[in-house]
C-alpha cells in the first residue's frame, strides 16, 4: 500500500461520483468500484489493484509489457479487399471501420509482432476487443496467417491472445470462412513442430472460440474471462433457465477440463517464458525484467514499434 | 400434403381450389369440371415459376428450412447402398443430430456424415432439429479418422440451423469440438466432398463443410449467422431479417461468386420439397462428379489443395 491507496483514493472516492470523474486521470473498477489512478492501472497491466479484476488491455500496451524491454517489430499483415460484400445495415461498414480506427488508433482488430520474451524469440498476435468487438473478418484471418507464416519462417513459437465477440457479420460468409482459414495457419505451425500457445482473454466467443482460439498446444485463460461458443443470453433464451454462477468463465472452463491453466495477467509473461522454453528444450530463463537485447546489426534498422505509432 | 410457405399463400389458394374441383368431379355430381381444374393447374404452374424465378434471400431461407425438404437421411437412403450407421463419440453419448457411417456410393465404399433434422415431432426432438452437440462433431471426427486410416473418401451432407446453444453442450466443449472437426477436415488425406442441402448454419456447418469441393442446392443458404440473429444485433430488431438476409449474401448464387462453393445444384421447380426424388438425384450426380474430379490425387496433393483454396479465398470480394 502506498500513499495513493491509503490517502488519496478514499478522498477521490468521496469527491467524485461515477459521472463527474475526470476521465483522463482516474477510472473506476467495473468490479469492485475502487477508484484507480490511470498511471497506476497502466503499470499494473490494467488489472485492478484492489480486487485483481482484469480489464481490457490494448494489444500495443500488452506487447510493450510482454516483449523484452518493450521492444517488438510489427509483422506486416496483407490488407484484404475492403468491404467485400458492400455490407450496409443501419450504417455502412466502411463507416464503422473508420470509427473503430479513429477510436483505437489501430488499422484493424489484430496486432502481430515479433520479438523476444525472456530472450526467447517468438511471434505474437493480439486481438483488439475495442476494435469492433475484436471481430474476426478477412483482416484478422490474414493477420493470423501472416503471424503463423512468419513464425514458421523464423522457426519461432506463436503466441496468440484472443479477444472477440465472434465473427464479423459485415463480412458475411467470408468472416465464417476465417474459421477454416485460420485453422490452416494452426496446421502450418503444427507441421513445422512449433509451439502454438493460446491465451484466452475476456471475452472470447463464437466462431473465434470455435476455431484457432481452441486449438493451442497449451490453452491459458486470464481470470474471469468469458469463453464460450454460444453466449449466455442465447443459451438462457434457448433453454429458458438461469445459468449457474460463473458459467462459461475461465475458472468454470478449467473445472470442466477445457483449459490447461488460468493465469493472472501479471504473471503471464513469466509463465509463457517458462512453458515455451521447456517446449523448445531450452535452459531456464533468468527471471525478472530483462534488459533489452543488444541491438543486432540486422535488427538495428528496425525501429521499435511505439516509435512508429 | 405440402406445407405452404408464407410467400406461397396465393399459390395455395389456387392449388386448393383445383383439388376441390377434382374431389367434386370424383363424387360424380353435375358437370365435368376437369377443364376448369386443368386451367387452375396451369395458372398454379405459372405462378410457381414466377415465384421461384427470383426468390429473395429471405425467401430462400424459408425454402431451405422447409419441413418437407428432403433431409440427410433421405439422401443417404436413396443415394447410398449398404449404409451401416456408426454411432457414438466414445466419450459421452451418441448425438443423433449428426448421422454417419460406412456406405457405398456408386459401389465405392465411403464414409458419409451429415446433419439430420428429423421429419416429425418425435424424430425432430430425437435429432434436436439438426443442432449438434459436441458429441456430434466428435463422432464426425472419429468417422473422418476411420476414413483416413482405410483410404475411404468422405461425403458430408450439411443441413443445420447451427450448433446447439445449450448448457451441457458448452460445458462439454462445443467450441473445441467444432474447431477440432474443422481441423480434422484439413488433416485427412482422402477426398472430401460436401453438399449443402438446406441450411448451412455457421460454425456448426463449417465443421463438416471444410472440403475439397462444395456443392450447394439452388435454394439452400450458408451463413455466418441467421438473418434473425444478425437483424437483432445490427438492426436491434429481429423483424429486419429480410434486410439482414439481403446484406449477408448467404445464397448459393452469391457464394459461388465469392468462390466459397464450387457448384450450384439446380432444384426442381418450386424447390426440393416439391420433388424430393429429383433433388436427391441432382445432388447425387454432383457428388459423383466432384469425387471424379479428385480421382488419382494423392493424399498430400488433396490436403495441400484444400488448404490453398482456403488461403486464397475471398481475395477479391464480390467484385470478382
Ligand atoms: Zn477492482
Amino acid at each position: 500500500m502506498n500513499w495513493i491507496s491509503n490517502y488519496v483514493r478514499p478522498r477521490i472516492n468521496s469527491l467524485f461520483s461515477r459521472r463527474e470523474m475526470p476521465e483522463n486521470l482516474w477510472s473506476k473498477c467495473d468490479s469492485c468500484g475502487t477508484m484507480l489512478f490511470h498511471r497506476e492501472l497502466r503499470d499494473n497491466l490494467e488489472v485492478c489493484t484492489g480486487c485483481a479484476h482484469h480489464m481490457p488491455i490494448a494489444p500495443r500496451r500488452r506487447f510493450e509489457a510482454l516483449f523484452d524491454g518493450g521492444i517488438f517489430t510489427e509483422v506486416k499483415v496483407p490488407a484484404p479487399v475492403s468491404d467485400p460484400l458492400h455490407f450496409r445495415d443501419q450504417k455502412k461498414y466502411p463507416e464503422r471501420l473508420r470509427a473503430a480506427q479513429k477510436e483505437t488508433g489501430e488499422a484493424e482488430a489484430m496486432l502481430v509482432a515479433e520479438g523476444e520474451i525472456g530472450r526467447t524469440p517468438v511471434v505474437a498476435a493480439a486481438q483488439d476487443f475495442r476494435f469492433m468487438g475484436g471481430s474476426m473478418g478477412m483482416y484478422v484471418g490474414n493477420a493470423i496467417i501472416a503471424g503463423a507464416e512468419r513464425a514458421v519462417a523464423l522457426k519461432r513459437p506463436f503466441i496468440l491472445f484472443a479477444a472477440a465477440g465472434g465473427a464479423r457479420m459485415q463480412e458475411g460468409i467470408l468472416s465464417l470462412m476465417q474459421m477454416p482459414r485460420t485453422t490452416v495457419a494452426v496446421e502450418m505451425l503444427r507441421e513445422a513442430g512449433l509451439p502454438y500457445i493460446v491465451v484466452l482473454t475476456h471475452p472470447t466467443t463464437g466462431g473465434v472460440t470455435a476455431s484457432y482460439a481452441m486449438l493451442g498446444d497449451v490453452q491459458i485463460a486470464e481470470p474471469g474471462a468469458l469463453i464460450c461458443f454460444a453466449g449466455p443470453r442465447v443459451i438462457e433464451q434457448t433453454i429458458r433457465e438461469k445459468l449457474p454462477e460463473g458459467f462459461q468463465r475461465a475458472e468454470y472452463l478449467l473445472d470442466h477440463g477445457m483449459l490447461d491453466r488460468v493465469t493472472d495477467r501479471r504473471s503471464l509473461r513469466d509463465e509463457l517464458i517458462t512453458i515455451l522454453r521447456m517446449l523448445l528444450r531450452l535452459p531456464p530463463a533468468v527471471k525478472g525484467d530483462l534488459p533489452p537485447p543488444e541491438p543486432e546489426p540486422a535488427a538495428a534498422a528496425e525501429a521499435p514499434s511505439d516509435a512508429k505509432a | 400434403m405440402i406445407t405452404y410457405l408464407e410467400f406461397e399463400k396465393p399459390l395455395s389458394e389456387i392449388e386448393g381450389k383445383a383439388a376441390e374441383l377434382r374431389a367434386l368431379a370424383k363424387s360424380g355430381e353435375g358437370v365435368d369440371l376437369s377443364k376448369e381444374a386443368e386451367a387452375l393447374d396451369r395458372k398454379a404452374a405459372e405462378m410457381l415459376r414466377e415465384l421461384y424465378k427470383s426468390l429473395s434471400p429471405w425467401q430462400k431461407c424459408q425454402v431451405a428450412r422447409h419441413p418437407n425438404r428432403p433431409h440427410c437421411k433421405d439422401y443417404i437412403e436413396a443415394l447410398f447402398t449398404e449404409f451401416t450407421p456408426l454411432a457414438g463419440d466414445r466419450n459421452f453419448a451418441d448425438d443423433q443430430a449428426v448421422m454417419g457411417g460406412l456406405a457405398r456410393f456408386d459401389d465405392r465404399p465411403v464414409i458419409v456424415i451429415g446433419h439430420e433434422k428429423g421429419h416429425d415431432t418425435q424424430t425432430r426432438i430425437a435429432r434436436n432439429f439438426g443442432m449438434a452437440r459436441p458429441e456430434g462433431y466428435r463422432k464426425a471426427i472419429r468417422l473422418m479418422d476411420l476414413a483416413e486410416r482405410f483410404g475411404l473418401p468422405v461425403i458430408t451432407l450439411v443441413d443445420t440451423p447451427g450448433a446447439y446453444p445449450g448448457k451441457g453442450a458448452e460445458e462439454r466443449g462445443q467450441a473445441e469440438a467444432i474447431a477440432r472437426s474443422t481441423q480434422k477436415c484439413l488433416q485427412i488425406g482422402v477426398p472430401l466432398v460436401s453438399a449443402i442441402i438446406g441450411e448451412g448454419g455457421s460454425g456448426g456447418a463449417v465443421a463438416l463443410a471444410t472440403a475439397d469441393r462444395v456443392a450447394m442446392l439452388e435454394h439452400s443458404v450458408y451463413s455466418v449467422i441467421s438473418p434473425e440473429g444478425c437483424a437483432s444485433i445490427l438492426w436491434k430488431d429481429a423483424e429486419k431479417m429480410r434486410e439482414a438476409a439481403e446484406a449477408l449474401r448467404l445464397t448459393a448464387q452469391d457464394l459461388a461468386k465469392l468462390g466459397v462453393i464450387d457448384r450450384i445444384v439446380p432444384e426442381p421447380l418450386g424447390g426440393a420439397q416439391r420433388d424430393p426424388a429429383a433433388s436427391i438425384a441432382a445432388v447425387g450426380k454432383a457428388l459423383g462428379e466432384m469425387l471424379a474430379e479428385l480421382d488419382g490425387k494423392t493424399g498430400a496433393q488433396l490436403m495441400k489443395a484444400r488448404r490453398r483454396r482456403l488461403l486464397d479465398l475471398g481475395a477479391k470480394g464480390l467484385a470478382a
